[in-house]
């Protein structure tokens, strides 16, 4: 078991490897020099070159992927071209709002989706079924800042539940966070649930097509124990992976989503930093959220051992 | 034996025919929406009411009336032009990720699916670029290389690519122990004869369900990059940056955002919905469990 968890960790590795060589590539060989853009419009001619020389851009371009790796390794993940802050401050000041409500949808689709898939799978072709898969189409149709938007518009603007913009973190106290987080949230939910309930609706019915939900059926276990002891375990490996690899998808809707509700997180790092030219900034952001995917991955792919025992390690 | 070799080798696909299941009543509603989208775009031109680019700062912000049917932005240019012009950039930048990303990864998916060196080296490969959040790694291709329409396509285009290497690339590994590919390999057929008459064909279905998913995600993704300040110079219209602009003034004037995300809406929902029909159409395996 924990040979095997090691060499699956250790998997990672070229993976991270090759993320880590592909944002530095990203940067080094896009057109313009990095020397002049960090030095900025006003730079004198001598500047860049000193700029070269203090980053060690001169040096061969494999020499200077190590260096920057090492750097890397070390938790230095450069100085804001803007701030002149290091970034990883940055982001460490910034993370808590992503973090939180990342985590607060995943909370909520979770709870929201599977049941949603379990219902459409068993009332297969009924209305509930159609229902289920009419929300699902329209979550993967809608851009999260259209429905952010109208969001806005009905539950701040016109009912007046929520405040329109702004963020409370969590040590504020418990009410006060979800008043501000709960609607970027749901927001979010609505592309996270369309995934989710998707994929369980879809293995839920293959699974209750298989020949040992009849025996469970036929032995008189309640439709309750069926369909959660006997199906959902069985469909279970799936939507955890779905649960995984939606997480990029979950990403790029945050950063949507903080601009829609100008919450100070990653994602309004990120489009700031794009604004600005902020380069290492940019590169830091790419590198950790990937970073943080590929962890998330490892350890759903070590979870299936719980849900099937035939999954041995 | 080659006798019989050879028989197998022609009773395979392509060739085989197929009846071609009826399109649902889902399918034909969305294709009817996407048409009327397409044709108002293509012809917009010709028929737009107002010149979409024409300020009048006496018209500002202004709400639906004869003469603007959907209203005035905040340079009283007119929103219904503005929309009915966006879209033929936005459609635009859609199909051609579509057909690049589908082209690329095609040839990289025949080429992992069938040369096991290659395989582990671009699978790799895609497995690091699946990795990074898409709109992340779009957003740093723009800002890297310019907000021209060329550099939105390809930053669009490249996190698309793995998914179609990933389909090509499992039809492939598993038509291969097909017998009529080890029947024609024991013929002595040409490597590139084997991939692109016998292999070949097998992936149109797969991508061409995959290509309408693309289209979908790709239109949808041009409208976040414009949304964050990552898209196409707002000088031309698209439909997401007609609602950058209007982020300003959504307080005043909601439609601003409204109406454009609501035609954006439909159009990804049409195109979606048309990739589901198809899936189910030539999709035999699907059409038997999924219903």
């Amino acid at each position: 078991m924990s040979g095997y968890m090691l060499r699956r960790a250790l998997a990672t590795l070229p993976v991270m490897t090759l993320v880590a060589l592909f944002v530095f590539l990203l940067l080094r060989l896009s057109p313009g020099d990095p020397a002049a853009i960090i030095a900025g419009d006003m730079a004198t001619p001598a500047q860049p070159e000193q700029i070269r020389e203090l980053m060690g851009l001169n040096q061969p371009l494999y020499l200077q992927f190590f260096i920057w790796l090492g750097d890397l390794l070390r938790g230095d993940l450069g100085v804001s071209l803007i701030s002149h802050t290091p970034v990883a401050g940055m982001i460490a000041d910034r993370i808590g709002p992503t973090l939180s409500i990342a985590l607060l949808t995943m909370l909520i689709s979770v709870t929201v989706a599977i049941p949603m898939g379990i219902l459409a799978a068993w009332r297969h072709r009924k209305l509930v079924d159609h229902l289920v898969m009419t929300f699902s189409v329209l979550g993967f149709s809608v851009p999260v800042f259209v429905t952010g938007y109208v969001f806005v518009l009905v539950f701040s603007l016109k009912l007046g539940w929520f405040p329109v913009q702004g963020f409370t973190p969590i040590s504020a106290g418990l009410w006060s966070f979800l008043k501000t987080a709960l609607l970027p949230a749901l927001t979010l939910t609505t592309i996270y649930v369309a995934l989710i309930a998707r994929m369980t609706r879809a293995n839920m019915l293959d699974v209750l097509g298989e020949d040992y939900i009849r025996t469970a059926r036929a032995k008189g276990g309640s439709e309750m124990r069926v369909l959660f002891r006997h199906a959902l375990k069985n469909a279970a490996v799936p939507i955890l992976t779905v649960i995984g690899t939606g997480f990029a998808l979950l990403i790029g809707g945050v950063v949507v989503t903080e601009t829609v509700f100008n919450i100070p997180g990653i994602g309004r790092l990120t489009v700031d930093a794009i604004l600005a030219r902020d380069y290492p900034v940019i590169q830091a952001v790419i590198l950790l959220t990937s970073f943080l995917y590929v962890l998330i991955n490892l350890i759903i792919d070590l979870s299936y051992s719980l849900f099937d025992p035939r999954i041995r390690y | 034996m080659t006798e019989i070799l050879k028989t197998l080798v022609e009773a395979a696909p392509p060739g085989r025919t197929r009846r071609i299941p009826q399109m649902g009543m889902t399918a034909k509603i969305a294709l009817t929406i996407l048409m009327v989208i397409v044709i108002l775009t293509v012809i917009a031109p010709w028929i737009v009411p107002h010149d979409p680019l024409q300020m009048d700062p006496l018209a500002r912000l202004k709400g639906p009336s004869l003469d603007h049917l959907l209203g005035t932005d905040n340079f009283g240019r007119d929103l219904l032009s503005r929309i009915m012009i966006g879209g033929r950039l936005s459609l635009m930048i859609g199909v051609a990720t579509a057909c690049v990303s589908v082209g690329l990864g095609l040839i990289l998916g025949l080429v992992a699916g069938f040369f096991r060196r290659a395989d582990a080296v671009i699978m790799r490969l895609m497995d690091a670029l699946m990795a990074i959040p898409s709109i992340l790694l779009a957003i740093a291709l723009v800002a890297l290389n310019g907000a021209s329409v060329g550099s939105v396509i390809a930053a669009i285009t490249l996190p698309e690519i793995p998914r179609v290497v990933r389909v090509v690339r499992a039809v492939i590994l598993s038509a291969r122990e097909e017998p009529y590919v080890e029947a024609a390999i024991s013929l002595g057929s040409r490597t590139p004869l084997i991939l692109f008459r016998h292999l070949l064909p097998n992936t149109l279905a797969p991508l061409i369900v995959q290509g309408t998913y693309i289209l979908a995600s790709a239109i949808l993704a041009e409208a976040v990059l414009s949304f964050l300040g990552a898209g196409v110079s707002t000088e031309t219209p698209t439909w997401g940056n007609i609602m950058a602009e209007g982020r300003m003034f959504f307080r005043i004037k909601p439609e601003l955002i409204l109406f454009p995300g609501l035609v954006l809406s439909l159009c990804i929902l049409s195109v979606n919905l048309l990739g589901d029909a198809a899936r189910d159409m030539l999709d035999p395996r699907l059409r038997k469990s999924a219903r």
